[in-house]
């Protein structure tokens, strides 16, 4: 018989010894399915950084999809922290990239410091109001929000694509269907050749950071997510301290609407959000819900997808099989977090107490 | 679980670095084609032309290769353009119609292209932008209407085979209900339900074409599912504008009939398929690069038919009617001597009301505009 057992309190050195057998595995793994590709696992590897970090064009590259990654990621770790599964992050962008885009289409040709800071806060508003709507579902009755939010997400999709098709089509566009490009007043500009946005996503880092280890409020937020009850018995309001979690947690993917339609697609269709919304439910994962932690992940991760994009075009090799790459070494380290708060107890007749065994 | 991620961060990046030590000296062998930026100006000739060499062409796709269709279509003139020309090519597929187009375009000018072929409507603004950010680099959108400098766009009147398809589902029809799974209601799309209406009202006045739209360009699933609904409405013709066999299977298992697009799709489904509107890109892929290779591109907006090749009709199966080839054959003739035009009046929209009087033909712009349905049509443009 197998059975699992939580994990006591494991070394550091022994919890890092089963992730770098994660990654040495994930890496063999990787190699074997790029050899029976037909190439060269070192070169494919090689080729995958130079894709995402080899000319100062890729690294501008990496670090823009990086931007979306990181603020995405710390708004949906608030509301991971408080066991609030907000799936929404796909749908609370694109209702901050919509709110600021009603801006940017009406009070486009005003000055630039006046419309961006509007358009800002409207995407805070946009997002923050799409989060805000699952949770007041949850305090009332209590309702299921991994379901309510990802819902929401298609919600969001067919609003822009009805947008899209109807009130907001652009006119000049003989037909075509899609909506205007914003004025140059409306344009967020660019510090080094990136979007301005990684300004707004490091200040949030650190204000995430302060706020979650620093803050009466990221106390609360904690302490909610651990449970609901002591909160109540310390004399807690969970009600508003989730209500405003989770405003908060919307708000920041909806400042990601803001930045990606207007940093970097200068306008607005269904597919701005790229699937940030959900690639960052990953990335918070695995940054251990850790604000610091989410800068770095973000960045490696970004690296990941455009290198292995990059592979793509060198070897030819097809976008469904790049997947399975990123998606095996994915599997192999997320796998290894299993083995590091829990452990398989094979039980004999005489079963040694889990609580001291592999120590 | 906290200084672990960190840990496990740190050996990322440590075996990032033991890699890349060993990149490039691999794959420099392998990868020829790999330049810094900036050097692709020293590569070019005193005349602007760029040897066989030298000449990289890039190719964006919407979809996989594998689709069996639109995607795949655009994947065979790359291959017919390797062949003819001995030019290397690169590809990247399912790009999806936001912000990584540009990253994508900029890629493979970084990896030395010198031409890139973008091959779907929404990637329009980006390529725009990005060809203003590299002047040297002759850009190919397709389907769209914008042009800059270093920009064309092209594609090609595909209606022309939509009509004469038409002509075999408008015979073929016992119902006299044909289904349409359309994409979005688009011009390009709107275009092609009117054409092929005109085309099966030709032989058959009581035809009634009904659409259903998918909003999706690439979804076999939903396509099938969308043909099964027009099925289950009378249809025993099923035409689509989508990127894979979907609705040709659908028609297939239902016993009915179907006409494919984009590629052949008569393996898709042999029992139902009876012809399908084709597109043949390669000329076109041959004849640009080579311009752009001579130093003699022009910026251009390319629309051209049967008179040029870039469209045509698969070859009509057993599935297809008796006497429908000479029908077809009569019809194709016609329109490339210039006697019959398919947009020309007199044309009624749904309403019966005239939109275009007898003898007019649209105009290239109404065409590439079309927002109403001609009459006999049954759907919705939203």
């Amino acid at each position: 018989m197998i059975r699992m057992a939580k994990q006591g309190n494991m070394t550091g050195r022994k919890a890092a010894a089963i992730r770098v057998t994660a990654i040495l595995l994930a890496f063999l793994a990787s190699s074997l399915f790029i050899r029976i590709l037909g190439h060269n696992p070192l070169a494919v590897y090689g080729s995958m950084l130079v894709g995402a970090f080899g000319s100062p064009m890729r690294i501008r590259d990496t670090l823009t999809v990086a931007i979306p990654l990181t603020l995405t990621s710390i708004g949906i770790l608030v509301a991971f922290k408080m066991k609030f599964w907000n799936i929404g992050a796909e749908g609370q962008i694109l209702m901050g990239a919509f709110a600021a885009s009603m801006v940017a289409y009406n009070l486009g040709n005003l000055s630039r410091w006046v419309v961006l800071p509007l358009m800002f806060l409207a995407g805070f508003v946009g997002g923050g109001l799409w989060a805000l709507l699952p949770a007041w579902l949850k305090m009332k009755w209590n309702t299921n929000e991994t379901i309510i939010t990802l819902m929401l997400n298609y919600i969001a999709i067919k609003w822009i694509t009805f947008l899209q098709y109807g009130p907001w089509r652009d006119p000049a566009s003989m037909g075509f269907p899609k909506m205007p490009n914003f004025a140059s007043g409306a344009i967020v500009p660019k510090l080094f050749g990136i979007q301005a946005g990684f300004l707004v996503a490091i200040l949030f880092v650190v204000l995430a950071h302060y706020f979650m280890h620093h803050s009466k409020g990221g106390y609360e937020v904690a302490v909610v997510g651990e449970s609901v009850d002591t909160a109540r018995y310390a004399g807690m309001n969970v009600k508003k301290i989730v209500l405003t979690a989770l405003v908060i947690s919307g708000g920041i993917s909806g400042i990601v609407g803001m930045l990606e339609a207007s940093g970097v697609n200068h306008t607005l269709n269904a597919s701005i959000s790229a699937g940030y919304g959900f690639t960052a439910i990953i990335t918070t994962w695995l940054s251990g819900l850790k604000p610091l932690v989410v800068l770095p992940v973000s960045i490696l991760f970004a690296a990941m997808t455009k290198g292995g994009g990059y592979i793509q075009t060198v070897y030819q090799i097809p976008q469904a099989a790049a997947q399975v790459l990123q998606s095996m070494i994915l599997f192999f380290v997320i796998g290894s977090e299993f083995f590091v708060q829990y452990k398989l107890v094979f039980q004999r007749k005489k079963s040694p107490n889990p609580q001291e065994g592999g120590q | 679980m906290k200084r672990l991620s960190a840990l496990f961060l740190a050996l990322l990046v440590a075996s990032a670095t033991l890699f890349a030590g060993c990149a490039p000296k691999v794959t420099s062998d392998t990868e020829p084609q790999q330049q810094p930026e900036g050097q692709q100006e020293g590569q070019q000739g005193e005349a602007g032309t760029i040897s066989k060499e030298d000449m990289v062409v890039g190719f964006i796709y919407v979809g996989p290769i594998g689709d069996g269709g639109y995607t795949w279509a655009h994947d065979q003139g790359r291959l017919f353009l390797e062949e003819q020309l001995g030019v290397k090519t690169i590809y990247k597929e399912s790009v999806p119609e936001n912000q990584e187009v540009e990253q994508v375009l900029r890629s493979m000018v970084d990896q030395g292209a010198k031409a890139i072929f973008a091959t779907s409507f929404g990637y329009m603004d980006y390529v725009e932008k990005v060809s203003n950010e590299f002047p040297d680099v002759k850009f190919f959108h397709c389907s769209g209407y914008k042009t800059t400098a270093n920009m064309a766009n092209y594609f090609g009147r595909i209606y022309e085979s939509r009509y004469l398809s038409g002509i075999v589902a408008g015979m073929k029809t016992e119902s006299d209900i044909i289904g349409y799974v359309g994409a979005f209601p688009i011009p390009e799309v709107v275009r092609g339900i009117n054409a092929f209406t005109l085309g099966a009202q030709s032989v058959n006045p009581d035809v009634k074409v009904k659409v259903v739209f998918t909003s999706t360009w690439y979804d076999p699933a939903k396509e099938k599912d969308a043909a099964i609904s027009l099925l289950d409405q009378g249809a025993d013709v099923i035409a689509q504008h989508q990127d894979t066999a979907g609705p040709q299977q659908a028609a297939q298992e239902r016993g009915a009939f179907a006409i494919g697009y984009n590629s052949d799709m008569s393996e898709a489904a042999p029992a139902a398929n009876m012809t399908s509107s084709v597109w043949n890109w390669g000329p076109y892929y041959v004849e640009q690069t080579q311009a752009v290779m001579d130093g003699t591109f022009a910026s251009h907006s390319y629309w051209e038919g049967f008179s040029e090749g870039i469209v045509d009709l698969a070859p009509l199966t057993a599935n297809a009617p008796e006497g429908a080839a000479a029908k077809v054959e009569e019809a194709k003739a016609k329109i490339l001597d210039g006697s019959l035009f398919v947009f020309e009046g007199p044309l009624k929209d749904q309403t019966g009301a005239e939109r275009v009087a007898a003898g007019v033909q649209m105009t290239d712009q109404e065409m590439l505009s079309f927002d109403w349905f001609v009459e006999g049509v049954e759907g919705k443009i939203e």
